[in-house]
């Protein structure tokens, strides 16, 4: 016990003693949290768009009023011809082109069907599929507005009475504005944390190795049990420090509803940072270099952050990836905090979830336990 | 000249002769092109979903019957009653439950309007939204099929066409989001690596007493990483047009010179954090945090920036990645050429120049 206590001190103070790295620890996770957050949002603010009006008339102007006071567009100029209005979106400087054709008005009046094109800047295609849609739910409002005013006067009221209509409903649960920042304040903290569990404990051993002061300890009558708990206790203080921090900020700065209980969060979060140190202990392992060992913890972390669910959901993803999203131990731990933080989930829904974590933490630190010996070369 | 050139082969052999890096280096790309090429999808596939059909009519099987042989559902509860909602929202697999209302069949053939109610687990709001706006689609067709004989055919409709990407391939959009991600990895992050790895090692000293000049240390550091880097835009290139069929409008020529300007940027950044940093460790840590998120978070690569508040789109200026993403973007999918892009070239450039600066003023000489 006496040796575990000295070695901890040791850790400690070679942590703390890094003035550069106190910073990056505390600080900076804390910012990220603060600035990522808002970045994460697939919602549509604005999009400018350019006008080809070859109708000119009432009802061109009123449809185009109309999309502007939604407030998610805002025209940006208005062009006679194609090409001109296509440089713009070449440029990038609309983000998508609405043409109305000559007879726009007159058909209307005459009910006869009509059209509008839509060119829209689909390089990103997910703010294409936005605008079209939301584009499209407008046109629709104002052809039905249209037509309903028509119609009373028209022959076709008559038939109005057989047309079936089902309306939906929708109910947003848990989370009724669609606000994003509630779903991924949880996931960035867990990504946050990890990070700093994981290259902390990766680097730390092969370090060690690369300087030489690997060999000292291996003389020393420390065993290897000792050894491992003190190098994995100091990350593991850290890690659960920086996620207190970040939970503080999340129910106090962001107004996160904590649903569930925070014990139940805190004690998965102890396992889930044993299973993210063993994950950084085994890379130490296998690698000979600082470097090496950056890396892989590198590409590690890039796999698993963009497969687990936080960016991009699980749900879209083929069979097989969501398959392999099985073995990534932060897709559990994100759909673990959500469930608790955002829906109060109690032991009874995660448990199953934190028995995985639970055993890949285990198998883990044996193997890497084990592939840690204490002759060198 | 000569002690130059030395050097310059000593690093290639020292990176060359680390199989296990360079097995990293370059099957990494590769992977990461092949997983997300294929992983990441913003289109909805087999969300599970339940139903409450609280009619069981006809009408309500035939619209539950359409939704389960869509793609995007599977059709994974029954629920008898309200209470359910709760505890099967909870357990988190089910991400919406559509419910049909007593006489559903009966209120459409009277009143000739119904309503169905879509209640989702909105904790992930992307994915409410898109269950429901499939859910909507498919519910409108089988009422455009109901009245196929009783609605003429009015009102305006509109075409809508989907320029420099048809079929709205994510793929397309990932691709160059990726290069930047890699390049960011390869060139930054080991860049700095390396660097500090002398300075740690103490090898430090020896290289600046010897007669190389400090910028020949820098430029002798950086050019292997330089060569790797090429090798991985060539690898991604070429997996993405012959494996995911990504288009390539533009001019290969001006995409290289970009993507070697984006390196150089990358790799001046490495070396600015290395003039920074002591050990690897900070190095290490400090590009993690300076590079990984924000590269990924920051420039356009998943989030459209116009969808973030405005504080964060000024900062988005200062990622070069984000710049980068919108060059690469426009050579790719619109065939742009360099009379449109000059601007992010310029900016990129500007940033380079401003590390590069940055970076030699840093580079001390001398150790302590």
């Amino acid at each position: 016990m006496r040796i575990i206590k000295f070695l901890l001190q040791k850790e400690f103070l070679q942590i703390f003693r890094n003035k550069a790295m106190l910073p990056i620890i505390f600080v900076i996770p804390i910012v990220q949290l603060l600035v990522l957050s808002f970045a994460a949002t697939y919602e549509l603010k604005e999009a400018r768009f350019a006008l080809i009006d070859r109708d000119q008339s009432i009802a061109s102007r009123e449809l185009v009023s109309k999309l502007q006071a939604t407030g998610y567009f805002t025209l940006q100029s208005e062009f006679t011809s194609g090409e001109e209005a296509q440089i713009q979106l070449d440029k990038g400087k609309v983000s998508f082109i609405v043409v109305i054709p000559r007879d726009f008005q007159q058909s209307l009046s005459s009910n006869n069907p009509t059209n509008i094109q839509l060119v829209i800047d689909a390089v990103d295609g997910s703010v294409a599929n936005l605008i079209n849609s939301y584009v499209n739910s407008i046109v629709r409002d104002f052809s039905i507005d249209k037509s309903a005013s028509i119609s009373l006067i028209s022959p076709q009221n008559l038939q109005q009475a057989s047309i079936k209509k089902i309306s939906t409903q929708a109910i947003n649960w848990y989370n009724p504005n669609l606000d994003y920042i509630t779903y991924m304040v949880p996931g960035i903290l867990v990504i946050l944390v990890s990070m700093i569990g994981l290259f902390l404990s990766g680097m730390n051993i092969v370090r060690e190795r690369e300087i030489g002061t690997i060999e000292q300890l291996n003389v020393t009558p420390i065993t290897k049990f000792q050894f491992m708990v003190g190098k994995l206790v100091p990350f593991w203080v850290i890690g659960m420090f920086d996620l207190l921090l970040g939970l503080t900020l999340a129910r106090f700065g962001f107004q996160i509803p904590f649903l569930g209980s925070l014990t139940t969060i805190l004690i998965i979060a102890g396992i889930y940072l044993v299973l993210i140190q063993a994950l950084g202990l085994f890379i130490s392992t296998i690698t000979d270099t600082q470097q090496q060992a950056m890396f892989i913890a590198w590409f590690i972390m890039v796999v698993f952050i963009l497969m687990g669910g936080l960016f991009t959901p699980i749900e879209s993803m083929p069979m097989w990836a969501q398959k392999v999203t099985l073995a990534n131990p932060i897709a559990y731990f994100i759909k673990i905090m959500r469930m608790v933080l955002l829906k109060g989930a109690g032991w009874k829904e995660v448990y199953g979830m934190v028995l995985i974590i639970s055993a890949m933490a285990g198998g883990l630190l044996a193997i890497s336990v084990n592939r840690y010996k204490k002759t060198s070369g | 000249m000569n002690s130059f050139r030395g050097f310059v082969i000593k690093e290639f052999k020292q990176i060359y002769r680390d199989t296990r890096t360079l097995v990293v280096l370059f099957g990494m790309p590769v992977l990461m092109l092949l997983i997300f090429g294929f992983a990441i999808r913003n289109e909805v596939n087999n969300a599970k979903i339940g139903v409450l059909d609280l009619a069981k009519d006809e009408v309500s099987s035939a619209i539950i019957q359409k939704i389960a042989a869509s793609k995007a559902f599977q059709l994974n509860a029954y629920l008898t009653s309200y209470d359910e909602v709760e505890s099967i929202f909870r357990e988190g697999e089910i991400k919406e439950i559509i419910v049909f209302e007593k006489d559903f069949a009966r209120n459409l053939s009277r009143s000739g309007s119904a309503s169905i109610q879509l209640i989702t687990d909105a904790t992930d709001p992307n994915l409410a939204n898109i269950v429901q706006t499939y859910t909507n689609a498919i519910i409108a067709d089988y009422v455009q099929e109901l009245n196929s004989n009783s609605i003429p055919d009015v009102g305006i409709k509109v075409h809508s066409k989907m320029m420099n990407n048809e079929e709205l391939a994510s793929v397309n959009l990932f691709v160059p989001g990726l290069i930047a991600v890699i390049l960011m990895l390869v060139s930054a992050l080991m860049t700095s690596i390396s660097i500090t790895k002398e300075k740690e090692m103490g090898n430090m000293e020896i290289l600046l007493v010897s007669p190389l000049k400090p910028h020949h240390i820098i430029i002798g550091k950086v050019l292997p990483y330089l060569l790797l880097s090429v090798v991985n835009v060539v690898t991604i290139l070429v997996l993405a047009k012959y494996i995911f069929q990504v288009p390539f409008l533009g001019s290969y020529v001006l995409f290289f010179a970009e993507s070697i300007l984006f390196i150089v940027t990358a790799l001046s950044l490495g070396v600015f954090i290395s003039s920074v940093a002591n050990n690897q460790q900070t190095a290490m840590m400090v590009s993690l945090v300076v590079l990984l998120l924000p590269t990924i978070l920051l420039s356009g690569f998943i989030f459209p920036i116009e969808s973030m508040p405005l504080p964060l789109q000024v900062i988005s200026n200062i990622i070069p990645a984000k710049w980068f993403l919108v060059i690469v973007r426009g050579i790719m999918l619109k065939g742009s050429g360099i009379l449109i892009i000059w601007k992010e070239t310029a900016i990129l450039i500007g940033i380079t120049l401003i590390f590069i600066t940055f970076s030699l003023k840093k580079f001390k000489v001398r150790l302590q």
